[in-house]
């Protein structure tokens, strides 16, 4: 007796809420080799940028207690080489696919969010808050005005849902998903990486060579849950949760706070099976507490 | 390229060195894919990103594959404190090895070795009839495997930081004898950055085809993160490539040291 785990966010049914991270699982052909990837809600891919983007110079990766920092800057090939060769195969699998979209400039964001919506992408996830990357001083994400700015001009490019991925490093993280929400935005996902910083006491220098970079993995979950949680109180279209995401019970706690879907990313480094063991989780709790939508616990929690 | 994900059966665990443990693991699919200068990514129990090691040595017959490695911290040492019979979280293999089929048959091949980087060569050399192995050490007490490359090499030369065996000398002093003597068909190395760089400029000032293994801390281990790139020189073009899935075996003169 098979549990029905479908959700729908901004209009879009993912046959089960658990949605592999943006930056986690690039273009899905690095795990094909484990599962088949239709077994996945969905596939938020790496972050494309209009033109290929080298990144940033190595070590990008450090371990954190019950966690990770990562400076990678967004290293892609470009959105073209995405459309002609990750994109197709991607479909090929049958995945809900999010293209996720980054830029430096209003018109990097609208010149690739028009391209894509020429394509078979299912929803285009807006990345306005890189911690990695440096934009002249202007990061999109941290103000009402940024990113108010980026959402309109790419809502006036595309018909396809659009989703806006929300940065923690703010002071009111609900003023921010309101002002996207004004200008259009389908749904909104949270939260991106905290930004972090580790030193080397022996050499003295930052255990990344950026200096600081994006902080994610079990440790930032309390964070996650506590901001899904206001921002799914404060605007009315679809959350999507997510940060140190690990076990089905987390996945339940972040839909009890309010996401219709969550994604997962450094968990997929610790166990490339946890998205999977977390479908099954969810699916054997539904059976367990006598659900047959999963929508029944969005947003159920009791506050005191 | 194909891997395995799943726990393993830690078979046979030893010490080799203060620090350096070699742990025998039975998996059967991941020894039959597996080749040599690829890499095994282990979960150290309790923390968020696995360590990658390389495969010394591969048992198709027994399905095993063999690691060793260096307790540099509190990860390997999670890792290091396995006990045989017990499982461990491994992804395998994983990267690309060394390219041993483009030697020619019969040609003499040097194998040259920096400390924890000596294990990934061991099952290298076992590719080739005319082996030197050129295995460079800090001092007496760090010494690995060399009576094992003893038995698949014609030749082996150690050489270590203080003189307390072998030569004193870096492993490049041995090796430019050996380049010296004309008929060397490839040099395959792997160990510090530093020493893989004059490794590096030797094989191309003596003409002779050379790889080396790199080394980046990991994310993924399987390519998806883009968390461990090298500077890489292709078509004209830099590059950060990933250790991991395009390499972590490169071709020398590709590698921006």
């Amino acid at each position: 007796m098979s549990k029905d785990l479908s959700v729908k966010v901004a209009g879009v049914t993912f046959p089960n809420p658990v949605i592999a991270a943006s930056g986690t699982y690039g273009f899905g052909e690095d795990y094909a080799p484990l599962y088949p990837l239709s077994r996945l809600g969905g596939i938020s891919c790496k972050g494309t940028t209009i033109r290929e983007k080298a990144g940033n110079l190595p070590p990008r990766i450090a371990e954190t207690t019950a966690g990770m920092l990562n400076s990678v800057g967004l290293q892609n090939p470009g959105v073209d080489v995405f459309i002609s060769k990750y994109l197709p195969e991607l479909k090929k699998n049958g995945n809900v696919i999010i293209a996720n979209l980054a830029g430096a400039t209003i018109e990097d964001y609208t010149a690739a969010a028009a391209k894509l919506d020429a394509t078979d992408v299912d929803m285009i996830e807006l990345n306005i808050s890189c911690p990695n990357v440096k934009q002249g001083g202007a990061t999109w994400g941290t103000t009402c005005e940024g990113a108010a700015s980026v959402t309109r001009a790419v809502r006036a490019v595309t018909k396809k849902p659009v989703m806006v991925k929300l940065t923690p490093n703010v002071t009111n993280i609900t003023e921010i998903a309101k002002a996207v929400e004004a200008e259009g935005a389908d749904c909104v996902s949270l939260i991106n990486t905290l930004l972090g910083m580790r030193i080397d006491i022996k050499t003295r220098r930052p255990v990344l060579r950026n200096n600081v970079g994006g902080f994610s993995g079990p440790a930032v979950f309390p964070v996650a849950v506590r901001m899904v949680w206001q921002v799914a109180n404060a605007v009315n279209v679809d959350v999507v949760g997510m940060g140190g995401i690990t076990t089905a019970e987390d996945a339940i706690e972040m839909m009890m706070a309010g996401a219709k879907a969550v994604q997962m990313g450094t968990a997929i480094f610790t166990d490339p099976f946890a998205p999977l063991k977390v479908i099954d989780g969810l699916e054997r709790y539904m059976t367990e507490n006598g659900i047959d939508d999963l929508s029944e616990i969005v947003g159920s929690v009791k506050p005191w | 390229m194909s891997y395995r994900c799943g726990e393993y059966k830690l078979l046979k665990k030893t010490a080799l060195a203060e620090n350096i443990y070699s742990f025998t693991i039975e998996c059967p699919e991941a020894a039959e894919l597996a080749r040599c200068g690829q890499f095994v990514h282990i979960l150290a129990p309790g923390f968020t990103l696995r360590r990658p090691i390389s495969v010394c040595e591969i048992d198709r017959k027994a399905g095993t594959l063999r690691v060793v490695f260096l307790v540099k911290g509190e990860g390997t040492k999670a890792i290091s404190r396995i006990n045989e019979g017990e499982y461990l979280d491994m992804i395998a293999p994983l990267g690309n090895g060394y390219s041993v089929s483009s030697v020619s048959a019969g040609g003499r091949v040097i194998v040259v070795g920096g400390g924890i980087g000596v294990p990934p060569l061991l099952q290298t050399a076992k590719h080739f009839d005319n082996v030197t192995a050129v295995l460079g050490f800090r001092s007496y007490g760090n010494i690995i495997l060399a009576d094992e490359f003893r038995k698949v090499c014609r030749d082996v030369t150690i050489c270590t930081d203080d003189g307390s065996v072998g030569e004193k000398a870096i492993v490049t002093v041995p090796l430019k004898r050996e380049l010296e003597k004309g008929d060397a068909s490839a040099v395959f190395a792997c160990g510090p950055t530093r020493m893989l760089n004059a490794v590096a400029d030797m094989a191309k000032e003596y003409g002779v085809f050379c790889e080396v293994s790199l080394e980046e801390r990991m994310g993924c281990g399987v390519g998806a993160c883009v968390g461990c790139v090298a500077r890489i020189s292709r078509n004209g073009e830099e590059k950060l490539l990933r250790v991991c899935k395009d390499g972590p075996v490169f071709n020398a003169e590709e590698v921006l040291f």
